[in-house]
């Protein structure tokens, strides 16, 4: 292959241009260029029996430790994921009707470290028709000081449901704090900077997280002026009570201008809400059969304050939701959920009854039966089914 | 005047008690299992205090990164991983959110004890997710053949003397006299296992080609149709199927995967026996160290063996 390519290179170009040549002259050139190849080829020659001579006597360390050639080449890249979402309705809803089938999201995730001092992880939601930066924040976890500080677009750390992707939400839906009280959907998410600290003591894991946020979210907090700024505090308490259960306790308070002042793009009101959340985890998992049996009992209540032209406008809701694995491909779970709105006081109150398969890691079916009494008056019934699967290397959720 | 000369003594008391953990100038040293905590033991002596994150009755694949592990990694001098993505599930996050500069890949506290070991089985062609679970960089399960125990060993005293140069003759002498240990056992072991070189046995999950290969068995097949995923109806029978055709009589298990399927297979087999390994110290209770780990195994093996097969 070398050879040809030696050949043909100075050939090509020689033909190109020898039509103007007389052929003495071109044979004359093809002889030097033999020649030439031929010392070439010697000297590769005595290069690779020396080389097969040392590689004879040379030991080859026990310590080999090879790597794949088809990841060598690529090794510097993040580490690529994506998670699909197939939801299926059925059933009546008259209030918040959904499709009858959707590609609902696909999380498309990079993540990699940066350098000696950070790390990155984006996450682009990839809905049917659009695409909409989920999370992407950078992350110092060497910072002195003992905090672990991020930056970018993230989900605020208020209380549990709003930190978790979701694939990794226990539903094929979010509760209805979620959608009353938190900003919708999404729950609560915006660009800002998080630092939080353990707080060493002898009894218990203790942290504090502070976040501050542009203050566009949902439509919980909207920024109208630079200095809108949202703020976020949370103090998460955590021990295992044996090495098969633990209990995770949280509190969370959030700050920000709401749009109850915007009259025609201008904000006269100057209006703001604050939420306060507590959340409480039970763990159970045996060690023995970590892949069998898992028990996870979760609530969350969320206090909103609403200030708005008619004055303070409050509302309240949470949710409890137990889940358990009977098998080791089978979950089963039920959660109740109430929430009045955050805006117009209506409770609306929820109930479902979840079975999920997992084929394997990687894949897993889920059907949920639910039932949601709204404030309006109506009540729907539900079904909803949902496959999610993901491929790629995704990395690990944090607890 | 009493009661402020007791505040005073309670306020020094509270400051030596802070201070004496320094004082000691232990290393303080975490792991992702028991065995490699058990060879920090051996290698580090008094000079180390260990922990060991996950139990060795817990299946190392799957490990709840509970945030009470990210205050061991917090103070921790030294974190010594399995590395070959065995971990991948639950020690990032671990890493990142133990605000502990010296354990952060890349740093000299942070320890893969799988770069200068023997690693089996990896993979040379394409892989994909229809193989199951595979492990790109690898089988991870490599510090069950006692010669990478010493390997491990050797990495970990390496890194212990960087880490407090003052110790290093300390460190050098205690892996001597777990290297002449282990040597010593490893005869005993290969006495006891060598009326068996080439017996054939049927394993749950693929954990065990270092240890098989190592005492000379061979591994026909495994409960689990592929890495990770459940045992099947259809998988199953075949797999009957082969043990009675090879006269193959012994299914391995590890502790934390369910009986009933290796148990129901057994009692299809003439004299199918299930035999539950420990894969890790502390997987059994005799299991207490690394060697007691062989020790075990090789011991309960043998019996097996020996009944199976007369000899």
């Amino acid at each position: 292959m070398v050879c040809t390519l030696l050949m043909t290179a100075p050939l090509g170009a020689a033909v190109a241009s020898g039509q103007t040549l007389d052929p003495e002259a071109l044979r004359q050139e093809i002889e030097q260029l033999r020649q030439e190849l031929a010392e070439v080829q010697r000297q590769y020659g005595e290069r690779l029996s020396a080389l097969e001579a040392r590689l004879e006597t040379a030991v080859v360390p026990a310590a080999a430790a090879p790597v794949p050639s088809s990841a060598t080449s690529k090794v510097f890249n993040p580490d690529i994921a994506v998670v699909g979402n197939f939801l299926g309705t059925a059933g009546q809803n008259t209030v918040s009707p959904g499709p009858a089938l959707e590609m609902a999201e696909s999380e498309v995730s990079f993540q990699a470290i940066v350098d000696p001092y950070a790390r990155a992880d984006f996450f682009m939601a990839f809905g049917e028709e659009g695409v909409d930066l989920e999370e992407g924040f950078l992350t110092f976890p060497a910072i002195p000081g003992g905090l672990l500080v991020k930056v970018g677009k993230m989900r605020a750390a208020f209380g549990k449901v709003n930190t978790l992707h979701t694939h990794a939400v226990p539903w094929s839906d979010r509760p209805l704090i979620v959608n009353n009280l938190m900003g919708g959907e999404e729950g609560l998410s915006d660009a800002g900077i998080s630092a939080s600290r353990l707080i060493s003591n002898p009894w218990i894991f203790l942290e504090a997280t502070g976040q501050v946020y542009r203050g566009d979210s949902g439509d919980v907090f909207q920024s109208n002026t630079r200095g809108d700024l949202s703020y976020l505090g949370r103090l998460r308490g955590y021990r295992d009570l044996s090495d098969d259960t633990n209990v995770d306790l949280g509190v969370s308070y959030a700050l920000g201008h709401n749009a109850a002042g915007v009259v025609d793009d201008v904000d006269v009101g100057r209006y703001r809400t604050a939420l306060w959340g507590v959340d409480a985890t039970v763990r159970w998992r045996p060690l023995r059969q970590t892949s069998y049996r898992t028990f996870l009992g979760r609530s969350e209540l969320v206090w909103s304050r609403r200030d708005e032209f008619g004055g303070l406008q409050s509302a309240f809701g949470y949710y409890v939701s137990g889940d358990y694995q009977l098998a080791r491909r089978w979950f089963a779970g039920a959660r109740y959920d109430r929430a009045d709105r955050a805006t117009d006081g209506l409770r609306d109150r929820g109930q479902s009854l979840l079975l999920t398969f997992w084929p394997s890691e990687f894949s897993q079916i889920r059907s949920q039966y639910r039932r949601i009494t709204y404030g309006e008056g109506p009540t729907a019934n539900e079904l909803l089914f949902q496959v999610q699967f993901s491929i790629g290397t995704h990395g690990a959720h944090p607890f | 005047m009493k009661i402020s000369a007791s505040i005073i003594a309670a306020a020094t008391a509270v400051v030596l008690a802070g201070t004496s953990g320094n004082a000691q100038s232990k290393l303080n040293v975490v792991t992702s299992t028991e065995d490699l905590a058990s060879i920090a033991r051996d290698v580090g002596g008094d000079r180390v205090s260990v922990t060991a994150l996950a139990r060795g009755y817990q299946d190392p694949h799957f490990v709840d990164p509970k945030p009470s592990f990210m205050l061991a990694m917090n103070r921790a001098n030294l974190y010594i991983a399995v590395g070959r993505d065995l971990e991948i599930g639950w020690l990032p996050p671990l890493v990142t959110s133990s605000r502990n500069a010296r354990v952060q890949l890349g740093a000299t506290g942070y320890l893969d004890a799988s770069l200068n070991v023997r690693i089996l089985e990896i993979p040379t062609g394409q892989i994909t997710r229809a193989m199951g679970d595979v492990h790109p960089l690898g089988n991870p399960h490599y510090w069950l053949d006692p010669g990478n125990g010493r390997l491990i060993a050797q990495a970990i005293r390496d890194r212990l003397t960087t880490l407090s140069p003052d110790n290093r003759a300390y460190f050098v002498q205690r892996y001597d006299d777990f290297d002449r240990r282990l040597a010593a056992a490893e005869k005993r072991w290969d006495a006891t296992m060598a009326p068996y070189k080439g017996a054939k046995v049927v394993t749950y999950h693929n954990s065990w080609p270092n240890f098989m290969e190592r005492f000379g068995l061979e591994v026909i097949g495994y409960v689990e149709p592929k890495p990770g995923i459940p045992p099947s109806p259809a998988h199953t029978i075949a797999l009957i199927d082969e043990m009675k055709r090879g006269d193959v009589k012994l299914i391995v298990v590890e502790p934390y995967f369910s009986l009933r399927t290796p148990e129901a297979i057994a009692g299809q087999v003439p004299g199918g026996t299930v035999l539950i390994l420990a894969p890790s110290v502390g997987g059994v209770k005799e299991a207490t160290d690394y060697i007691q780990l062989f020790e075990y195994n090789v011991n309960l093996l043998a019996g097996a063996l020996k009944q199976a097969t007369g000899k």
